[in-house]
Order: structure tokens, then C-alpha cells, then sequence
């Protein structure tokens, strides 16, 4: 950690982009492994209801929950 | 092209002139032969070796077809009237990679078992809550279990009880057990469909093409075991399961038109569900896994890539001691 400190950056008003990601990400071990924490807990769930969202789109028409649409009064059911 | 080379090859050769140096190169076995492949020195042996080629070729053809032919006309063990045709491959719209079944066809399919196959098959692996969610309302599979009798616990005097069906009780079967159904069918044992589509070669498109592969008559010379029926899809021919469908033997509550065809492709999706009730959900974390997977690889080969970098480029001086 040491030798990294040699390259502390002060803020000033016109720092770039990546020297704030540095300052704010990268330098400290506990916002590194923070921010990867932080990160995987945020993507689970994105690419989840993303590739969901494709998969339905994908399969319309199919799925139960169209069908489910088609019946007489089932539309309010539970299926659980 | 070889020729010009082989010219030039001579001519070197006759350059060099009669001393020791050239008998030896003249000695060596210089494939002289390899090069002379112009048209002239290769005709007479080639179109020989072609002909037989072909004559082998078309008489090793013949052979094989008049053996296959020879195999196919006796349904006896090992031939291909024993093995059954094999079906054509179907184009079901759950065969995709990323495809769903078709779930309004799987509820008209066990509309179909229950109608029509329900009469001799069981389904013994499937209980009435599995159907929830994918064919049926809550509501629609409760009614349809209460329909059917259960043994109950014993009352306080020990005697057996019966109860109406719930969601968690599996679908009965049309007998209590083999004997009972062997001797309702001459003997013939129709099998569970629970995990039939999976239990067979061909899978979907089997039972597809067994269910309408029915001909009006059976072919010439085909001698049938009494009480069975000629279907070429069957292994041997001869099925004890004669012809069930027929346009119209059911009425669609969608509408569909409930011909032949449509009725064995409806049952047919319903009976694939049952083998793999996980399937849709199977392709969908197939999908995921694929995407994260081949991600976590190919970061895995830049990381490698990077870190092995100044290693793999390095170069090594030796500089020897000046004394």
C-alpha cells in the first residue's frame, strides 16, 4: 500500500474521469472490494430480469401466462 | 508445372557430367516417377484403377441395396421392419434452443389423455399440483381431483375409508395393477405415459407418427398376431393399440378444430410436459448460464493474456564473462 500513496491526487476542480474512479474505486481496498460486492449484487438481478424479459418476449404467446388470459375468469387466479 | 521442373532436374544431371559426384546422384532413388504425372504416362493406369473403383463402388452399392431391400420385405430379429420406420422429424415449435412448449396445446393435450388415452394408460408420476400453472387455473385441477375416489385413513372402528382427490394425490390409472390391465387388453400391457416421450426412439416425433402412422389396411403379405394392428412406426409392425384418433372425437373449448393430426400433436406436447416438466425453465437458466459462463471465460483468458504478457515477451541476454 505504501509504494500506491505516492500517487495520491488532490481533487481539483478539472480532474479526469479516470482519476476519480481511481480516488473513489480503486485505492482503497475497501471500497475495491466494496464496490465488487456491490456491483455482483446489482448485476444478479439485472441480467436476471433482463434475459427473462427477452425469454417471454421470445416464447409470447405460449406461456401459461398468455394462455391464462384466453380462459373464461381465470385471469384473477392465483396459480399458486 | 512438374514438368518444366523435371527438365530442369535432367538437365543439371547432364551438366554435371560423368564424375563420381553425379553417378551417385544418379544412383539415388530420385523419384523421377512422382514427378511424371502428365497426362501421357498416366492415362493407361488411372482410367484401369478408376474403372475398377467405380465397378466396386457400383457393385458394393447393388449388393447393399438389394440387402436392405431383402431386410426390409421379413419383419424377422435383426431388420429393419423389426427396428420400425423411423418418423420424420417434426417441426414442434418447443424445439429451439430458447423455445418454450406451447402451453394452450399442452391443456388440449390432456384434455386428449384424459378423453381418449386415459381409458387404458396411466400417468402414474404425475400428481395434480404439477399441472397448476402450466395448464390449468388452481381452481380447474382441484375440481378435476375431486372427481376421483382416494383411500382415506380408517375410521376409529378400523374401517377403510374413501375421500375425494386434492392437488397433492397423483392422477390415477385406469386399473389397479398389471394383471388387471393385461387382462382388460388380451394380454397386452398398455405402458405408463408419464415418462414415454422420453422411454422412446425419436421421442416426440415417435408418438407422433405412431398415433396418426395407422393405415387403413395393412400392407400385402404382413401376417398379424390375432388382436393387433399394423403400424410401421412400431418396432415388428404389429401394435396392440389399434387406431385411437379421429377428426372431431373431441371438442376443443379454444375452438381448434380437433382433427387427427392436431389431437396427436396436443396429446403428444402434453406427454413431452410430463417427461420434462422442467423444461421451460431448464432453457431459460440454460440461456443464463451460457451468457455467464462464456463471460467469466473470456475475462479469464484476457486476465491470463495480461498477466502472462511481460513473462511470454521477455527476452533473455546471456552475456559471457569478459576473462
Amino acid at each position: 500500500m505504501s509504494k500506491g500513496r505516492k500517487i495520491v491526487l488532490t481533487l481539483t476542480p478539472h480532474q479526469s474521469f479516470y482519476t476519480t474512479l481511481y480516488n473513489t474505486v480503486f485505492k482503497r481496498n475497501s471500497t475495491f472490494v466494496g464496490t465488487i460486492f456491490f456491483a455482483g449484487f446489482l448485476f444478479q438481478p439485472a441480467l436476471d430480469s433482463a434475459l427473462t424479459a427477452w425469454f417471454e418476449n421470445h416464447n409470447k404467446g405460449k406461456l401459461w401466462k398468455d394462455v391464462k388470459l384466453t380462459l373464461n375468469g381465470a385471469a384473477e387466479e392465483d396459480d399458486e | 508445372m512438374f514438368s518444366s521442373f523435371r527438365s530442369a532436374v535432367r538437365s543439371n544431371i547432364l551438366a554435371a557430367g560423368s564424375t563420381w559426384r553425379t553417378c551417385k546422384i544418379l544412383t539415388f532413388p530420385f523419384p523421377q516417377k512422382q514427378f511424371s504425372t502428365s497426362a501421357k504416362a498416366a492415362v493407361g493406369p488411372t482410367s484401369m484403377t478408376q474403372k475398377v473403383i467405380a465397378g466396386g463402388a457400383l457393385a458394393s452399392g447393388l449388393t447393399a441395396s438389394f440387402l436392405l431391400y431383402q431386410d426390409s420385405v421379413f419383419a424377422e430379429a435383426m431388420t429393419a421392419a423389426e427396428h420400425g420406420l423411423h418418423p420424420p422429424a417434426y417441426n414442434w415449435s418447443h424445439n429451439g434452443m430458447f423455445d418454450t412448449f406451447d402451453h394452450a396445446s399442452i391443456r388440449r393435450g390432456y384434455q386428449v389423455y384424459r378423453e381418449v388415452c386415459a381409458a387404458c394408460h396411466s400417468l402414474d408420476r404425475v400428481a395434480w399440483r404439477t399441472l397448476v400453472g402450466v395448464s390449468h387455473t388452481n381452481s380447474e385441477v382441484r375440481e378435476m381431483a375431486e372427481q376421483f375416489e382416494y383411500d382415506d385413513e380408517p375410521d376409529d372402528q378400523g374401517n377403510p375409508r374413501k375421500r375425494a382427490g386434492k392437488l397433492a394425490d397423483y392422477i390415477p390409472g385406469p386399473y389397479a395393477n398389471e394383471q388387471a390391465a393385461r387382462a382388460a387388453n388380451q394380454g397386452a400391457f398398455p405402458p405408463d405415459l408419464s415418462l414415454i416421450v422420453k422411454a422412446r426412439h425419436g421421442a416426440c416425433d415417435y408418438i407422433f407418427a405412431l398415433l396418426t402412422g395407422y393405415p387403413d389396411e395393412p400392407p400385402a403379405g404382413v401376417v398379424l398376431p390375432p388382436g393387433s394392428n399394423y403400424n410401421p412406426y412400431f418396432p415388428g409392425g404389429a401394435i396392440a393399440m389399434g387406431r385411437v384418433l379421429f377428426d372431431d372425437l373431441v371438442e376443443y373449448e379454444d375452438g381448434t378444430p380437433a382433427t387427427t393430426s392436431q389431437m396427436a400433436k396436443d396429446v403428444t406436447t402434453f406427454l413431452n410436459w410430463a417427461s420434462e416438466p422442467d423444461h421451460d425453465e431448464r432453457k431459460q437458466l440454460g440461456l443464463k448460464a451460457i451468457i455467464v459462463l462464456s463471460s467469466l471465460y473470456l475475462i479469464s483468458v484476457y486476465v491470463k493474456k495480461f498477466k502472462w504478457a511481460g513473462i511470454k515477451t521477455r527476452k533473455i541476454r546471456f552475456t559471457p564473462p569478459k576473462n
